[in-house]
């Protein structure tokens, strides 16, 4: 009876897009489902998509939380891209700041925040480091880095 | 009035919350505030009341319209509403934002509650 | 008070037989009354129709202002105070235009018998009544103009600017209220969605004070936009500003702040991945 979300993987990412207001049952799903494939497919990053939701409770606002630490655990980065205003400005009001979730406006700028801390793991090359960008795993993303 | 007794509650809960901040003309922040508040307080009615009601209604007062929901559970009510209302305190195990996060997203905020009573909790916005 | 019976019957009598002279009376008064503001032939319109409006309302034998009867006299009334309000006409001359009636009808009484008087008393009670509706219509019209202005202000007062590819900019000036701060907010919030920037630059050098909401506010607007993967620079603190925070004890925490809004804009270039170069120099200033 509970829909479950799609989870899809692209290469070494696996991409959720959640477009339906989801009950809690769903949500929990989500968190086991993501986890496992984490684990079966060996991937280094997640990005959730949230540009379709107009709100973010406690509940889910935990459920990334959650996301992003296990999926640190299991070695991959997460990312929560296209937040919308409304529901970031209800979020704080709310109490919630989802600390060590990384965000991102949009899709494609979530891919490339998981771009970069893919080349950062494999070793930081001379050019990034130059550039002022540090690795830190556990912190949310801080463009500036410095 | 709703019926709170499985996950499909929660839901049904926000849409009903919605449609009538919707009516209201709730600009869309207030509308979502409204929304999670009412998703909380669900939630809440479910996990820590057994399940209850959610009665919501639209409201005239003093040439201001608004948008009231009222959850009501026959629970085992709270033993001290002042500290359910602080940020962090849990019954359960939630995060502990539920009551004192949902009274900061909303106008009028009233929890009633006595340890085998049950809870009612109401709260109020208004549109500008 | 008179309820129906004699005293409306009366009342349509007197207003009825010298009708078309009557109304022209009120007519040339409220028009005079106005100081040709309004044209003859629209004040003649308006009147007409109101007078019209009340007749019939008073063959139901209704005195009762407030009543069923009068909803079409209290609609039109309606009408004319925002008409008036929004031509900028003071609550005075807008009542006039209802109260002259009653100098219209005086000389028209004959004062042989009481009747007369009492339906005349009765009559002045009811245009009383509407009068008040008249102003209270009237100052409801205002309360929206103000707030419709008050609004517009906002609009006008918060422009959110692009000030690079990838970076927006909030100058604010004048005093910030919580309203204000919170319009702001969600407008610049948007603008980063809108325009795909990463970076916000809140300038705040145009601001004489903040209180601890507006400065809770900013934080909170900080906040959000991290929420939604962008980052925010407050520059333009003046000392006054600063003093103030730090006695009102706000934590402004990891939130960059800047002196100027060069000094921001350049913060936000460096975190956005632009480098700078001097032509002929080395490269740039770090």
């Amino acid at each position: 009876m509970t829909e479950r979300v799609p989870v899809l993987q692209i290469g070494q990412i696996l991409l959720v897009s959640i477009q339906t207001d989801l009950d809690d049952q769903a949500v929990v799903h989500l968190q086991d489902d993501l986890t496992a494939r984490i684990v079966g497919t060996g991937a280094d990053g997640v990005v959730i998509d949230i540009s379709a939701v107009e709100i973010v409770d406690s509940f889910v606002g935990r459920m990334l939380a959650t996301i992003a630490s296990l999926s640190l655990l299991l070695d991959a980065q997460t990312v929560v891209v296209g937040m919308r205003p409304a529901v970031a400005i209800t979020l704080v009001e709310l109490g919630l700041s989802l600390g060590g979730v990384r965000t991102a406006l949009t899709l494609e700028m979530g891919l490339k925040v998981l771009e970069r801390s893919r080349v950062l793991r494999q070793g930081p090359s001379q050019e990034l480091a130059e550039s002022g960008l540090s690795d830190e795993d556990g912190v949310r993303a801080d463009p500036a880095g410095q | 009035m709703l019926a709170i007794a499985a996950n499909d509650g929660v839901v049904r809960a926000r849409q009903v919350a919605r449609t009538l901040a919707q009516q209201c003309r709730l600009s869309l922040v207030e509308q979502t505030k409204l929304v999670t508040a009412a998703s909380e307080l669900a939630r809440n009615t479910l996990v820590y009341g057994g399940g209850g009601t959610m009665t919501a209604s639209l409201v005239d007062e003093r040439g201001r319209r608004g948008v009231r929901l009222v959850f009501a559970d026959q629970g085992p009510g709270i033993p001290d509403v002042d500290l359910a209302l602080t940020d962090g305190w849990t019954s359960g195990s939630g995060m502990g934002l539920g009551l004192s996060g949902s009274k900061r997203l909303v106008d009028d905020f009233v929890l009633e509650s006595a340890p085998g009573r049950g809870t009612t909790v109401t709260i109020t916005k208004w549109g500008r | 008070m008179v309820a129906g019976g004699e005293g409306t019957t009366r009342l349509v009598e007197l207003l009825t037989v010298r009708g078309e002279d009557l109304g022209a009376d009120w007519a040339d008064r409220v028009s005079r009354s106005l100081g040709g503001r309004v044209s003859r032939s629209e004040v003649q319109r308006e009147l007409g129709e109101l007078y019209t409006a009340l007749l019939t309302a008073l063959q139901t034998g209704s005195l009762d202002a407030h009543g069923e009867a009068f909803g079409e006299v209290r609609a039109l009334l309606s009408e004319l105070s925002r008409s008036r309000a929004r031509q900028g006409f003071t609550p005075s001359e807008t009542a006039l235009s209802l109260f002259s009636l009653k100098e219209v009808l005086e000389p028209v009484l004959t004062g042989e018998d009481g009747g007369d008087v009492r339906a005349y008393l009765a009559f002045t009670k009811l245009v009383d009544d509407l009068g008040l509706f008249t102003i209270e219509a009237y100052s409801r019209t205002r309360e929206e103009l103000i707030g419709a202005q008050a609004e517009q202000l906002l609009e006008l007062s918060t422009p959110v600017v692009k000030l690079w590819d990838g970076v927006i900019g909030v100058p604010l000036v004048g005093t910030l209220d919580s309203a204000r701060t919170m319009v702001v907010m969600e407008k610049m919030l948007q603008a980063l969605v809108d325009t795909g920037s990463e970076q916000a630059v809140i300038d705040i050098t145009g601001v004489p004070a903040v209180d601890t909401e507006v400065a809770q506010h900013l934080l909170k607007t900080v906040v959000a936009a991290r929420l939604m993967g962008a980052e925010c620079t407050i520059s333009g603190i003046r000392p006054q500003i600063a003093q103030t925070i730090v006695a009102l004890g706000i934590d402004f925490g990891d939130i960059v702040t800047k002196a100027t809004l060069a000094d921001a804009l350049r913060h936000a270039l460096r975190a956005s991945g632009v480098t700078f170069t001097r032509p002929g120099g080395s490269a740039g200033a770090r």
